[in-house]
């Protein structure tokens, strides 16, 4: 028998060919680097809610800066002459009793519910965020001394506070702002302080600390990024409770005062003249629903897209 | 369990001293007076001192308040300022039927549609069962209830004629105000209701269930609701505050002669002594709720026990 074919005398490394593994493709990153802000915003942009909520609140921000300018009235101006007068195209949304234009109020009122809502988001993170981590991180009498105080703060009832506050001071934006300062940021510093508590003994708190990290360190690079989801989600729900208070206020005379606007003073105004001229309480009720169901949306989204859990 | 109690009575007895305190100072600095200035500064001083020496205002202001938590300890909260002749402690008892009728109708309202429109949402998940209730709850969550009640007044009041608009007449007078009242209360509870459905559709015991034979409609009703139930005690904090918070406008808009109109009025026409008493009872009913729903959780669900309990 003869055999046909050639015999391998050796086997050499050209004779083979690297079939899946390569060396440079191994240590490859496969999904580009994400900070977990990028991680967040990504799952923010796939919300439809979320993303609508977030145009609809740019567009009243626009409207609230650039709407009472688009016209030539001003808020206070009184044109007794031109008393209720239906939407036209003189005034766009009408004029209410003392013929001021009704547009102009509104989106100068919205100035005032958007100005509310960034106070107590500020407050929530200056005062909250701050007696939470002392609360938090110095322990011991301090915190004992700070949640006997938190604790009675609590056993009032919010609003009971700022009416009283409000009487004894001449009821105006000041003594909202005021009234925030005493009563805003009470939940955030009982969050904050919580999860400082939990963050502060797990594992690696203690590994950075062994390795030498300043209280600095580990206050900006450990404690406040873990505490930042928490913060974001607490400061987003305060945000419309706020801007629900002070309209509330306003509207049983106890916020803004006339000639002011804003919303709850323009829904209580209409209110009165609510049987004849139901436009005038329309438009600013469109406004402050759209302004609340906004930002409760966008705080739901945010909520889920910022929880680590969801990471895929 | 008794040391628990005891702590926070004693701590709530101290929340309330101070609240106390601090409204008897704060009246004390308010500007503008319950009383006619004018007629009074027609008065001799004769008559003057007299008049002040029937409400106790000729004595020094320490003494006052001495007075004042004197017979407050008694149950007595002196006579109003603006309704000659009244006591504030039965001015407020008598005005307390129509808020509590309010409240109790609201109460029950709610929870009944916001388990049920709960309990749908997360068994039909992801259809436009689920998708409308989620809608419910964002809004009832955002319309501020005052806008809720004035649309509801024009609309059904008004245009519709279906209800009587405002006045305490009769019984179809309380409808109107309960809705408004529910509508926190049902969106609180469906959206929880759903997400606690939710989870608890996922746990073993209703495979269990399921596997055994057990019909579908027991499935749900003894071992979804059940389970579902006890976490809702953990809203209801929310809830007493809203209802609280709600029965201050609602009661004004729809002329209910409730106690929450009575604050907002006696506020108005400065009646100090109205103002206080009521502070007072507000503050005492919000702390006294939260204790209950505080000692609620240990007994609905033995996961949760209060600390200190196994210790005597």
């Amino acid at each position: 028998m003869k055999n046909t074919e050639p015999v391998l005398e050796e086997l050499t490394d050209d004779l083979f060919e690297i079939a899946g593994r390569k060396v440079e493709q191994s240590e490859k990153i496969q999904r580009p680097p994400m900070s977990a802000l990028r991680d967040s915003w990504n799952r923010l942009k796939k919300n439809k809610g979320a993303l609508c909520s977030l145009i609809v609140l740019l567009l009243i921000l626009l409207l609230a800066i650039f709407g009472p300018v688009m016209n030539e009235y001003k808020y206070y101006e009184t044109d007794y002459g031109a008393a209720y007068q239906p939407p036209s195209g003189e005034h766009w949304l009408g004029t209410d009793k003392f013929g001021r234009d009704q547009w102009t109020r509104i989106w100068e009122g919205t100035r005032i519910s958007l100005y509310i809502a960034v106070l107590a988001a500020f407050l929530d993170l200056l005062i909250g965020v701050t007696i939470g981590a002392i609360s938090a991180l110095k322990g011991g009498k301090v915190d004992n001394i700070l949640q006997r105080f938190i604790e009675i703060l609590v056993g009032i009832p919010n609003l009971i506070i700022v009416i009283l506050l409000i009487m004894l001071m001449k009821p105006g934006i000041l003594t909202i702002t005021l009234a925030m300062v005493i009563t805003g940021w009470v939940n955030m510093a009982r969050l904050v302080r919580a999860q400082i508590f939990k963050l502060k003994n797990q594992e690696f708190v203690l590994a950075s600390k062994s390795l030498g990290s300043s209280n600095r360190r580990l206050i900006l690079h450990h404690l406040i990024p873990n505490t930042m989801g928490l913060i974001v989600i607490n400061m987003m729900f305060t945000i419309p409770s706020a801007i629900f208070m002070e309209a509330f206020l306003s509207f049983i005379g106890l916020g803004l005062q006339e000639p002011l606007a804003s919303l709850g003073v323009l829904i209580n105004d209409g209110f009165q003249g609510m049987r004849n001229h139901f436009y005038l309480m329309l438009y600013p009720a469109i406004v402050i629903v759209a302004i609340m169901v906004a930002f409760n949306i966008l705080a739901d989204g945010l909520r889920d897209a910022l929880d680590p859990k969801m990471r895929k | 369990m008794n040391k628990y109690l005891f702590m926070r009575l004693v701590n709530i007895v101290i929340t309330l001293f101070i609240i106390a305190t601090a409204t008897f100072f704060l009246m004390k600095q308010m500007p503008g007076s319950p009383f006619d200035e004018e007629k009074l500064s027609t008065l001799s001083d004769e008559q003057r001192l007299e008049f002040y020496a029937r409400y106790g205002l000729d004595k020094p202001v320490s003494q006052q308040y001495f007075l004042y938590m004197k017979t407050l300890f008694q149950g007595d909260l002196g006579e109003s300022y603006y309704f000659k002749g009244q006591d504030v402690s039965s001015l407020i008892i008598g005005r307390i039927g129509p808020s509590a009728l309010l409240g109790v109708q609201a109460v029950i309202l709610g929870f009944t549609i916001g388990i049920i429109l709960g309990i749908i949402a997360a068994f039909r998940h992801n259809t436009m069962w689920d998708f409308s209730t989620m809608l419910v709850a964002v809004l009832g969550v955002s319309i501020p209830n005052f806008v809720f009640a004035a649309l509801l007044q024009y609309y059904v009041g008004l245009k519709l004629g279906l209800l009587p608009v405002a006045f305490w007449e009769s019984y179809s007078s309380s409808i109107m105000p309960t809705i408004t009242l529910s509508l926190m209360v049902i969106a609180l509870i469906a959206r929880f209701t759903r997400n606690e459905m939710l989870e608890v559709l996922q746990q073993d015991y209703m495979l269990t269930a399921k596997a055994k034979g057990v019909s579908q409609f027991k499935v749900i009703y003894k071992h979804g609701i059940r389970n579902v139930l006890i976490p809702l005690v953990t809203i209801l904090g929310p809830i007493v505050v809203s209802l609280l918070t709600g029965s201050l406008v609602i009661e004004n808009i729809f002329s209910v002669p409730g106690i929450g109109s009575l604050f907002v009025d006696s506020i108005k026409v400065n009646d100090y002594t109205t103002i206080m008493g009521l502070t007072l009872f507000y503050s005492a009913f919000f702390v006294l709720t939260m204790l209950i729903i505080d000692l609620l959780y240990g007994i609905i669900d033995p996961r949760i026990r209060i600390s200190g309990q196994r210790s005597e």
